[in-house]
């Protein structure tokens, strides 16, 4: 086994949660038990998280919005408000470093507004 | 919180798979191998996405498989360090707090990174954020096994595993001698030497911990059972002078 590219690309949880999807309609297996097993736990963590109520289209509308603000996140940030939509200021603060600073309060609102446009059923990942 | 990884391998197809076409037969091989194990210092492998080329199969003298070099990308379990996860209490001990995904077990957040102060309840069998008041007194805050919490990677650490040598005579020692407790706490070591990747998670921030601290509309509900409702009312009062206070 060798490791040519131990991070090719990051993935989203939805996108996880899509291949994971497909790989488990296509069942045919029988020996597969470990993949049986991971598949399984990792699609109840997922489809438990926000990712489930998102689409290829929400969250591409979500990122290019994001962008428009102009506000320079890094790709690892937007990626974390696409798996976990931020609900509140604070929430923000957490997935942002230094956002007190890069970030103004408007921005901070309107990136509240774009993530409640897109992900609108994002704070059912509390119930 | 996922990577694709590219991953180069030498599959063996046994003759016994031969019937099957090729691909599938290396798909399957390769799910086989890696679903649900740890790869050093890459992580928790789950799923392979596709495969990017197959070289030429050969055969070697002696054996009757096909031996055939792939690159191929797996989905693969790393968090990057600084993100935020959210996952589920899954037991308290003196060590700190265990936290599960549901696939993946091995988190702890070490007394040091939990909100400060906190105290370990021996007689629950919980951590306990001494939530500071106003007035001086505190209000406790318990985290409970099965309370969803958010919390920050702060470290992963990678151990080679395998093989796994004989148990080690002065930890079994231990666990055999000691009380209860104590059993318990020299066997989640012993389980934890074997652990080949373990993330370690911090707490220590606002807004970090368990969900329903921060969820104001659920607070009452969720501090019910042991608290008076007055305790509560207070603390929610409190907690709008914290938010004051750190805005």
């Amino acid at each position: 086994m060798e490791i040519s590219n131990p991070c090719f690309s990051v993935l989203s949880n939805y996108e996880v949660m899509e291949s994971l999807k497909t790989l488990k309609d296509t069942k045919k297996k029988y020996g597969l038990r470990n993949l049986a097993t991971i598949t399984y736990e990792t699609l109840q963590f997922l489809e438990d998280s926000p990712c489930k109520q998102q689409s290829r289209e929400t969250i591409h509308a979500f990122l290019t919005e994001v962008k428009a603000l102009n506000c320079k996140l890094t790709t690892t940030e937007c990626l974390m408000m696409v798996n976990d939509p931020p609900t509140s200021a604070l929430h923000i603060q957490l997935l942002i470093e230094d956002s007190e600073e890069r970030l103004t309060e408007d921005q901070v609102n309107e990136l509240l507004q774009i993530v409640a446009k897109h992900f609108p059923n994002a704070p059912s990942e509390n119930n | 919180m996922f990577v694709l990884a590219e991953l180069k391998d030498t599959i063996r197809i046994a003759p016994d798979q031969f019937h099957l076409k090729l691909v599938e037969a290396i798909r399957d091989e390769i799910n086989r191998k890696l679903a649900n194990k740890v790869l050093l210092n890459l992580g928790l492998c789950i799923a392979l996405k596709d495969i990017v080329s197959l070289k030429d199969s050969i055969i070697l003298p002696g054996d009757g498989a096909s031996h055939t070099e792939v690159l191929f990308r797996y989905i693969v379990f790393r968090p990057t360090i600084g993100s935020i996860l959210t996952g589920k209490i899954r037991s308290c001990s003196r060590e700190g707090v265990h936290v599960t995904l549901g696939f993946f077990d091995d988190i702890l957040i070490p007394p040091s990174a939990l909100q400060h102060p906190s105290r370990f309840e021996e007689a629950e069998q919980a951590w306990v954020w001494e939530y500071p008041l106003e007035d001086g007194a505190k209000h406790d805050l318990f985290m409970d096994i099965g309370e969803p919490i958010k919390f920050r990677v702060s470290r992963e650490i990678f151990e080679e595993s395998s093989p796994i040598g004989p148990p080690k005579a002065d930890s079994q020692q231990a666990s055999s001698s000691a009380a209860a407790t104590a059993a318990v706490a020299a066997s989640t070591q012993q389980t934890e030497v074997k652990t080949p990747y373990r993330i370690v998670a911090a707490i220590n921030e606002s807004g970090l911990g368990v969900l329903s601290w921060w969820d104001q509309q659920n607070q009452v509900a969720e501090d019910g059972d042991e608290n008076e409702d007055e305790d509560n009312a207070e603390y929610e009062n409190d907690e709008d002078g914290e938010g004051a206070y750190e805005e």
